[in-house]
C-alpha cells in the first residue's frame, strides 16, 4: 500500500470549482542513476493516477519519469454535492495505492 | 630547439582546451530532441494554435529535480467545449513527454499544478487537446541552473 495525502477545501459552493490537491510518496525512479556500486537503479515510477467525484472520473494522469520524486499534482472539480473524493494510483511494480477526503457542499 | 618546445606547447595547450570544451558539452541524453513527432502523432497532423496555454514556470530553476509549474488553459470546460487532456513535453529530458493529464466538463477549470524534473536549461512545450480536435500549444523557457541528476548513467 503506497502513501500519500489529499486536501480539498473545508467546504464549497455547489456549482464552484474547487482544488484538489494530492501528494504521493514514491521515489520515481527515472532509470538513469546509478547505486555506490555503480549498478544503475531500475525504472521505478507511480505510472498512473485518477480521481472520482461525485460518479465521474473528474481527473486522471499518466505520469512518466520526468514527474519529481513524491509527485504533487492539484487540479480542479465542480462541486455537485457533500461526499468523497478519491484518488487512486499504481506504480509500474503493480503497487497501489487510496486517498479520500470528504467535501462538504454548501 | 625552442621552436621545438613552443609547437609541443602549442598542441598541449590545443589538446588541454578540446579536452575543457569536451567536458563541458552536455552528455548524450541532455541534447534537445525534436519533439514535432511526439506531437503529430497526438494531433493526428492538426496544427496546434499557439494561443490559449498559460504557463508559470520560475524563470531560473536552482535544482532541476524538483520545478513547480502551473498550466491553465483558456476554455469554458462545459460539455460540448473543454479541454480533454494536457500534456507537458521537455525537449532536453531523455524521455521528453513528462505527464499527460486527463480532464473533462467536471473539471470546470483547466488549471494543473505539478512539479517536474527537468535535465537542464529548456523550453517546456504544454500541448492541449480541446474537443472538436481542436489544439492548442505553449512554450515556456526555464534556466535550470542543477539539472536533474539522470546524466550519470550516460557519462
Amino acid at each position: 500500500m503506497l502513501l500519500g495525502r489529499i486536501q480539498v477545501p473545508p467546504s464549497v459552493r455547489r456549482g464552484e470549482a474547487f482544488e484538489v490537491r494530492i501528494l504521493v510518496e514514491h521515489p520515481m525512479e527515472t532509470g538513469f542513476r546509478r547505486d555506490m556500486n555503480g549498478q544503475s537503479i531500475p525504472v521505478y515510477i507511480v505510472n498512473k493516477l485518477s480521481c472520482r467525484y461525485a460518479g465521474y472520473e473528474v481527473f486522471s494522469a499518466e505520469l512518466g519519469t520526468g514527474m519529481s520524486a513524491n509527485p504533487y499534482m492539484a487540479f480542479f472539480a465542480v462541486a455537485e454535492s457533500s461526499g468523497e473524493v478519491a484518488v487512486e494510483w499504481s506504480d509500474d511494480r503493480g503497487a497501489t495505492g487510496r486517498v479520500t477526503a470528504m467535501l462538504n457542499v454548501t | 630547439m625552442a621552436g621545438d618546445i613552443q609547437v609541443k606547447r602549442r598542441r598541449f595547450l590545443a589538446g588541454a582546451a578540446a579536452a575543457a570544451a569536451g567536458a563541458a558539452l552536455p552528455s548524450r541524453s541532455q541534447e534537445v530532441q525534436d519533439i514535432t513527432p511526439m506531437l503529430d502523432k497526438i494531433t493526428r497532423g492538426v496544427r496546434p494554435q499557439r494561443s490559449g496555454v498559460e504557463i508559470e514556470l520560475p524563470q531560473i530553476a536552482e535544482n532541476g529535480n524538483s520545478v513547480p509549474m502551473r498550466i491553465r488553459v483558456a476554455s469554458p470546460m462545459s460539455a460540448e467545449d473543454h479541454v480533454k487532456a494536457i500534456y507537458i513535453f521537455a525537449e532536453r529530458n531523455p524521455r521528453p513527454l513528462i505527464a499527460t493529464f486527463h480532464l473533462g466538463p467536471h473539471s470546470g477549470r483547466a488549471e494543473i499544478s505539478t512539479r517536474v524534473r527537468l535535465a537542464g536549461t529548456q523550453r517546456v512545450t504544454v500541448l492541449a487537446e480541446l474537443t472538436k480536435d481542436r489544439f492548442l500549444v505553449g512554450p515556456a523557457d526555464v534556466l535550470v541552473t542543477s539539472a536533474a541528476c539522470m546524466d550519470e548513467a550516460t557519462l
